[in-house]
């Protein structure tokens, strides 16, 4: 039978040129049937006989778009019509989108066939995946760790042979931090840059939808679909980024910024080490890096997070028990609506909606919320003058390799530190890639390359450049080709 | 200090019901964090504006005409408790 491995997008095409969409499909729906890593919350199923038609076609000659055939999972709280979308929380528990986001638009216009909908933390508040209601993803790299979060189920099954490529979303690193602690590749694109339009929302000023796959050439092919303007995402932007064509071997003269903030303290020797000799080998071909202040990095933790809890109480307050998922039974409305709300939610979740509701309470507002966006200010600075001088910027995506399932679980502040150097990124809106750049101890290390405000060409051959010139993409966790 | 009766009352703002038992250990919670919060409370942060969205987010208009939408029974289609096309929800007042 069928053994899992990692596939491109053009390796998968090729597949299915010589045989069919539907026995590829097959193939994966195979591997997923005996996976260990829970990645997986929902299959589709539906996916064989959506394979069969993109086989069939319209007209009898099969689909022509870029994507024609190929499977992809979706991070479960990106809406998709007919199939179960959680967020992995109970108090979604069996509601069915009637419509498809934006993104899921795209690709299904593209050809793509969706395999299921992947474990996450609950309303994707997290960096472990633990806290979704439907039990912990095991990362492939060392069952007994994990696969990072929150889109923790969307970098698994892509680093296990579970789906060649992978939707996710990165409100403070949930993108960038799974793919590095299960060595792969994943892109936090510039705020603006994917409509948000159908993604679940948790902290809207913050997040952005993101791919995730095993190359830089696949994350860039997925781009080149699901980017660009939608009217219905009054904070999408129209600028239209060619992804595919910025990969260019070649990083002469590109000028790199090493903030010496994102090596703090709690820094992992190991990670500090592979980062660096990432950075080393950007030199030998042909790039300079020089060191720079972000002065502001320490209270970026704090800003984003009062931010993002702030920004939570109010998008979760849709979920109330009246027009679907979870209703708890009560006298009046408030009653049903404050026990649907107390089943429904996790402790995490809960926590933040009460976190981000005192933050903005009467008396509170200016002390922490207000605050907190002044803050954000500075951070933005210090990115906007760093990124005037310099290219890009490189650091580790995550201070530590992945850490033992249950290590953090009971320690929220804990697990919130170690968001260090993913959120200030979200905090300027900024693009950010992570992809592998060794290992320690057999664990994947990420680094991170992070760039200006719709310049994601640059990081995109920044990290085009480095994948070709080294093999670091070419480990893998054990029982996967 | 946010104090247990707080957490209560935040509770009630949020809608979420929070058992006595349980408001200790949230409040517990809460104060740990905050705590990390407040050391937002040495930044200087004298003339600097509040960044609210990163990029500058413009007015979007579009023309007044009809579009397709979900139809009432698409909308409808994830809650059992309706009546004449409406949601049905226990009296608020």
């Amino acid at each position: 039978m069928s053994k899992a491995k990692w596939m491109s997008i053009s390796k998968v095409r090729e597949s299915i040129a010589a045989s069919s969409s539907e026995e590829v499909t097959a193939s994966y729906l195979d591997t997923i049937s005996k996976s260990k890593i829970n990645g997986y919350v929902t299959i589709n199923e539906g996916a064989i006989a959506r394979a069969q038609d993109i086989d069939k076609g319209k007209d009898g000659e099969g689909h022509d778009g870029i994507l024609a055939g190929v499977p992809i999972a979706i991070k479960d709280n990106i809406s998709t019509k007919g199939i179960q979308t959680t967020c992995s929380s109970k108090i979604l528990q069996g509601y069915v989108p009637p419509y498809n986001a934006h993104v899921i638009e795209r690709l299904l216009d593209a050809g793509a066939v969706i395999l299921g909908k992947t474990n996450m933390d609950e309303f994707a508040m997290g960096t472990s995946t633990e806290s979704s209601h439907y039990g912990t993803t095991l990362n492939p790299w060392d069952h007994e760790r994990v696969p990072g979060g929150s889109s923790g189920g969307s970098a698994a099954v892509v680093a296990a042979g579970e789906a060649p490529i992978s939707l996710g979303s990165d409100t403070g690193g949930s993108v960038r931090c799974p793919a590095a602690f299960c060595g792969v590749v994943g892109l936090k694109p510039t705020y603006g840059g994917i409509s948000r339009y159908g993604l679940i929302s948790y902290a809207n000023s913050l997040e952005q939808i993101g791919p995730i796959a095993t190359n830089v050439s696949d994350i860039a092919t997925i781009m080149d679909v699901i980017g660009g303007h939608d009217p219905r995402d009054s904070t999408s932007i129209n600028k239209e980024i060619a992804y595919r064509d910025s990969l260019v071997d070649d990083v002469s003269g590109l000028k790199i910024g090493v903030p010496d903030e994102y090596f703090g303290e709690g820094i992992d020797e190991g990670v500090e080490k592979a980062v660096w000799a990432a950075i080393q080998k950007f030199e030998d071909m042909g790039a300079a890096w020089e060191k720079v202040s972000m002065p502001h990095t320490k209270y970026a933790l704090a800003s984003y997070y009062i931010i993002a809890m702030s920004e939570a109480s109010s998008n979760l307050a849709r979920f109330d028990g009246t027009r679907y998922g979870l209703r708890e039974e009560g006298e009046n409305w408030h009653v049903m609506a404050s026990r649907t709300r107390a089943k429904g939610f996790g402790e995490e979740v809960k926590r933040r909606i009460l976190l981000g509701t005192y933050a903005l309470s009467a008396g509170y507002h200016d002390k922490y919320y207000l605050k907190a966006l002044k803050v954000r200010t500075l951070v933005k600075q210090d990115f906007d003058k760093a990124l005037s001088n310099v290219d890009v910027l490189m650091a580790p995506t995550m201070p530590a390799p992945a850490f033992k399932i249950g290590e953090k679980i009971e320690d929220p502040l804990a697990l919130y530190l170690t968001d260090v150097n993913t959120v200030p990124i979200n905090l300027a809106g900024v693009p950010s890639i992570s992809m592998p750049c060794g290992l320690v101890d057999g664990l994947p290390v990420g680094l991170q390359i992070i760039g200006n405000h719709f310049d994601e060409s640059t990081i995109m051959r920044a990290a085009y450049s480095f994948e070709q010139n080294t093999d670091h993409l070419t480990k893998r966790p054990a029982g996967v080709e | 200090m946010i104090t247990k009766d707080e957490v209560e009352h935040v509770g009630w703002l949020a809608r979420i019901e929070i058992d006595e038992q349980d408001a200790d250990s949230y409040a517990a919670h809460l104060n740990t964090v905050l705590e990390y919060f407040g050391q937002l409370d040495e930044v200087d942060t004298e003339n600097v504006d509040p960044t609210y969205h990163v990029v500058d987010v413009v007015n979007v208009f579009r023309e007044d005409v009809v579009t397709e939408s979900l139809t009432q029974e698409e909308a409808l289609g994830n809650t059992k408790s309706k009546q004449d096309g409406h949601f049905k929800a226990p009296k608020i007042m």
